[in-house]
């Protein structure tokens, strides 16, 4: 239950990190809130041979509100502090609704919205939040700086987009239009321990009350957050009646979705906690886009 | 390749300065090197909550740090709650009169967790406090009466008349 030993290194700003991580390359781990990372490498399960700690760069850490109503979150930024933050109550909702859902407190005042993305655990909530958001990321290099779209950022457990010699920055939320509603639920066995199984829903209603849009990611059923696109299509331009709500959670249960069973629960339970996490989820979310 | 590292770190109030491995996690360093061992070890994963510490005065997992990380920053552990060896805070006091502990293993996590707790919810309800532990795991005495001590801990610090505390049986 010790980490292995490692090379230390702690820049102060984003440059010598992005240089550092150059340098070293595959031998060199990032160490943003170490909430994940440093059980795994108690246990042994990762050995960097360097840890490049990014703690230090203040310039990482931000909430910004952009003039179109986006929000822009430097990596760095604790889980505590998003969860705290009015700024993103407003313009965030169902980002402020899914923090209290992560872990525990000591781990949010440590934990960052950015090494949780990067780190991209199929149970956790802040990719299927910002899947369901269609936010993006900064991702930066010795070579230059890109964006990522969060449909192009998870590619399976534990695995994204991000090149060996890149570091999250920033976490982009779009502005959401009027008469939206959020909604995000799960299911876990202990208050704090990983969903079994969770959903991240949108809506947004057209003026005579239809479903112009309705975007739903769950988590903890698959290689990473699962975005339900046939339930959404299902939809798309209908009124959100009850039955539809419920016809459109089934679709995600018995389409969208293919997940495994372990220890924690069998593929059957998961599969119908999609069905009723989703139509709960829906059911919300639309009751508040309707103001209600 | 295990170059050591000099820190400086300030805990409880004095300051410290020791070389160190990077990989020494903050949990050891306060009980091997400070010999501080009020700072509990339980599961070094980030699940038990027994090694909670102040880092810059916010609840953090000392197993989940690397000792490294605390170079310039203040650490208090549980050692630093009350201020001589006579005098309990009011929290301990709490604790102790409402049989928040038995075993008292979890217990400097518990109250390191709950500390800043009360400083920013100094009227807290049950369901706050039970939130507020979610993080903590307690084998023996059970929640009950520790949500109880905080309760009165709570009335207490803001010097509100408390009832006294019902204590449950154990089980």
């Amino acid at each position: 239950m010790k980490p292995a030993p490692f090379a230390y290194h702690a820049p102060h700003t984003l440059e010598e990190a992005v240089g550092l991580l150059a340098d070293f390359g595959y031998e060199a781990k990032v160490l943003a809130g170490g909430q994940s990372l440093i059980p795994t490498m108690n246990f042994r399960l990762a050995q960097p041979a360097v840890l490049i700690d990014l703690n230090p760069i203040a310039e990482l850490a931000y909430i910004r509100a952009e003039a179109d109503g986006g929000l822009r979150i430097g990596a760095m930024t604790r889980q505590a502090q998003v969860e705290r933050s009015e700024q993103v109550a407003r313009s965030a909702p169902l980002l402020h609704e899914a923090m209290p859902l992560i872990a525990h407190p000591q781990i949010r005042n440590r934990g960052t919205i950015g090494g949780s993305l990067a780190h991209a655990d199929p149970a956790s909530e802040l990719p299927a939040v910002l899947l369901t958001l269609g936010g993006r990321v900064q991702a930066q290099s010795r070579r230059g700086a890109r964006t990522i779209a969060a449909e192009d950022l998870f590619l399976g457990i534990f695995t994204t987009s991000l090149e060996p010699d890149e570091i999250l920055t920033e976490v982009y939320i779009p502005p959401v239009p009027p008469r939206s509603g959020f909604a995000v639920t799960e299911v876990a066995r202990r208050h704090g321990d990983y969903a079994l199984v969770g959903v991240a829903a949108w809506v947004v209603l057209a003026e005579d009350g239809a479903c112009r849009q309705a975007r739903l990611s769950f988590f903890g059923v698959g290689d990473g957050p699962v975005f339900a696109n046939r339930a959404c299509a299902l939809l798309q331009g209908q009124r959100p009646d009850p039955a539809l709500i419920a016809e459109a959670a089934q679709v995600a249960a018995s389409t969208d979705v293919d997940p495994q069973s372990d220890i924690h629960a069998s593929a059957a339970y998961r599969r119908h906690l999609v069905a009723v996490l989703g139509r709960r989820a829906l059911t919300t979310a639309f009751a508040r886009a309707a103001g209600g | 390749m295990t170059t050591t590292i000099p820190i400086r770190v300030t805990v409880n109030g004095r300051v410290y300065e020791r070389t160190v491995e990077p990989r020494l996690l903050l949990s050891d360093f306060l009980r091997h090197e400070l010999e501080l061992t009020g700072t509990h070890v339980g599961c070094e994963h980030g699940v038990c909550g027994a090694c909670t510490v102040l880092f810059d005065g916010v609840a953090v997992r000392s197993c989940l740090m690397f000792a490294v990380q605390a170079h310039g920053h203040e650490v208090m552990t549980v050692e630093g709650l009350s201020p001589d060896p006579n005098h309990l805070h009011p929290l301990q006091q709490a604790f102790h009169e409402a049989h928040g502990l038995q075993c008292g293993f979890c217990t400097p996590g518990f109250l390191m967790t709950l500390v800043p707790f009360l400083q920013e919810n100094p009227d807290p309800t049950e369901e706050q406090i039970r939130l507020a532990i979610s993080g903590n795991l307690c084998r023996c005495t059970g929640y009950e009466n520790i949500v109880t001590a905080v309760r009165l801990a709570a009335a207490k610090m803001a010097g509100r008349p408390v009832a006294a505390p019902t204590h449950h049986a154990s089980s």
